[in-house]
């Protein structure tokens, strides 16, 4: 259970760490970017939220397998697969969870508006410089909730883990399945348990999300 | 550098969303010159292209420094100027202090404007630890004037900065900007579509109308003299064809009528035989 309960956490974790740092470039880019042809990228970042769990995991299996194409370039460091492990889930977890770091980032870095940026440049700030001193602090909310979606969704998801990790315990066994296999086994004190964790856990998340978007609507000028 | 006074030289021809642009500008880089004309005629875009904010092929060149020609284009944050929007744009995250000292951090070479000779002219020590949001429209203007002249810029663009105000607002900042001129030796470019600033601030002024520049207008005689002011004023108001045949209504000769504008266009007295039809309290609005 503690085993259990710490390897979801820890996918989380990663998982959302990941994604900040992938989500952050990819949101600046979408936000900033004025050609049409931006929404194709955008649309491929938001197609998780709208696929089957078990098709986006049906498809990584095939792409992490032994026998995929793409894992040529690691089986040259002995990695034969990244199905049913640690790191696959990571993948799946970071694909998965991509809209969910993207969008409001993208959303926070759109609500700046073109103003603040030119104020920069007029005082000399680079490009980067501004990234860092005005584009950065002024999404900060935008980052929160990123971060705290991700995090709850990466618990939450239960296709992609079980079609990519199976289940394995102590490495790709994360509470979802637990409560799956707990009801599979006719276990019901066990899965009462877990489910009412993740409701608890679930409306906490909802509730500090409610309360920041609350906080930064005030803070905007 | 050569022996001639400095001089900002700067022309720009292309259209910018659906509106065109075909603009000369050449005067000399001291004192305040100002952009005049009515709203959408194009003052904000000329500020916008001066700042490398907004691109059109053209040429500028600032005190013998070419900051755009044919195969240069210095990007906003290279070029030494000082920015005044129309609506303070202060970065909301920071504080009033914060705010005033971005600019100078980044400034390239000597800063000889120091923060505290800012905060003493345009008041602001009882502003500096407060946020941005706090801080009423005139207050915040003036740190935004502040914060433009802690940059060390060696051209000031202001678009407009006492338009969003109230005339109270206004009342508040103008006498700041009066004494910015007369403490700073910083050329600035004021675009504004008000008569009253345009002759309480300007050295000289620039008339636009869509997208074109006039001559340039000298204004500092008309500061001299009070009646030349009123007719100065009437004249940034309604413009030279209204103003001759407004003169021609209230019974001056048709050509004395047209000298007398001519010779407000060019900066010079107006001719003391015209009667003084413009110090009617009926005229002034």
């Amino acid at each position: 259970m503690a085993e259990v309960l710490w390897l979801t956490l820890r996918l989380a974790g990663v998982t959302t760490l990941v994604l900040l740092v992938l989500a952050t470039p990819l949101a600046w880019w979408l936000a900033r970017q004025k050609a049409w042809w931006k929404e194709i990228i955008g649309a491929l970042v938001s197609l998780p939220i709208v696929l089957p769990p078990t098709v986006l995991g049906f498809y990584l299996l095939l792409a992490l397998g032994p026998r995929s194409p793409l894992m040529i370039p690691f089986q040259a460091f002995g990695i034969r697969t990244l199905a049913f492990t640690f790191e696959g889930l990571v993948i799946g977890s970071v694909i998965y969870s991509l809209p969910f770091a993207v969008t409001p980032i993208r959303n926070a870095f759109e609500a700046i508006g073109e103003r603040p940026f030119e104020v920069a440049a007029t005082l000399r700030a680079s490009p980067l410089d501004t990234f860092v001193s005005v584009a950065l602090p002024l999404a900060r909310p935008g980052f929160l909730v990123a971060a705290i979606l991700t995090f709850a969704h990466t618990i939450g998801e239960l296709g992609v883990v079980l079609m990519l990790g199976g289940g394995i315990p102590g490495q790709t066994e994360v509470l979802s399945i637990e409560i799956y296999k707990a009801v599979e086994a006719l276990e019901w004190d066990k899965a009462h348990q877990l489910a009412a964790m993740l409701l608890a856990f679930a409306f906490a998340v909802m509730l500090s999300l409610l309360l920041i978007e609350r906080r930064a609507g005030r803070l905007r000028p | 550098m050569t022996a001639d006074t400095p001089r900002i030289e700067a022309a720009f021809r292309g259209r910018l969303g659906g509106f065109t642009l075909d603009f000369t500008l050449d005067v000399p880089a001291s004192g305040v010159t100002v952009l005049f004309g009515p709203s959408g005629c194009g003052k904000t875009s000329v500020l916008r292209c001066m700042a490398g904010l907004e691109r059109l092929p053209g040429r500028l060149v600032v005190a013998g420094e070419t900051w755009q020609d044919e195969g240069r284009f210095l990007p906003t944050h290279r070029r030494p100027i000082g920015y005044v929007f129309q609506e303070a744009s202060l970065l909301p995250h920071l504080s009033v202090r914060r705010n005033l000292m971005f600019g100078h951090h980044r400034a390239q070479g000597d800063t000889p404007i120091a923060l505290d000779q800012i905060v003493e002219l345009l008041g602001l020590a009882p502003l500096l630890d407060r946020g941005a949001a706090r801080l009423s429209g005139g207050e915040r203007q003036r740190v935004a004037i502040g914060r433009a002249l802690l940059s060390q810029p060696r051209l000031l663009l202001m678009d407009e900065p006492l338009a969003s105000l109230d005339q109270a607002r206004k009342a508040e900042v103008l006498p700041y900007l009066e004494r910015l001129h007369a403490e700073l030796a910083i050329p600035v470019i004021y675009v504004t579509h008000d008569p009253a600033e345009a002759r309480r601030l300007g050295d000289r002024m620039v008339v636009m109308a869509e997208g074109r520049a006039s001559q340039t207008v000298d204004l500092s005689p008309a500061r001299a003299d009070p009646a030349a002011a009123a007719l100065q004023a009437r004249l940034l108001q309604i413009g030279p064809d209204a103003l001759v045949a407004a003169l021609q209504a209230e019974g001056l000769a048709p050509a004395v009528a047209g000298l007398t504008v001519a010779a407000l266009q060019a900066g010079l007295a107006p001719l003391p035989a015209a009667p003084d039809p413009a110090v009617r309290p009926a005229d002034q609005s």
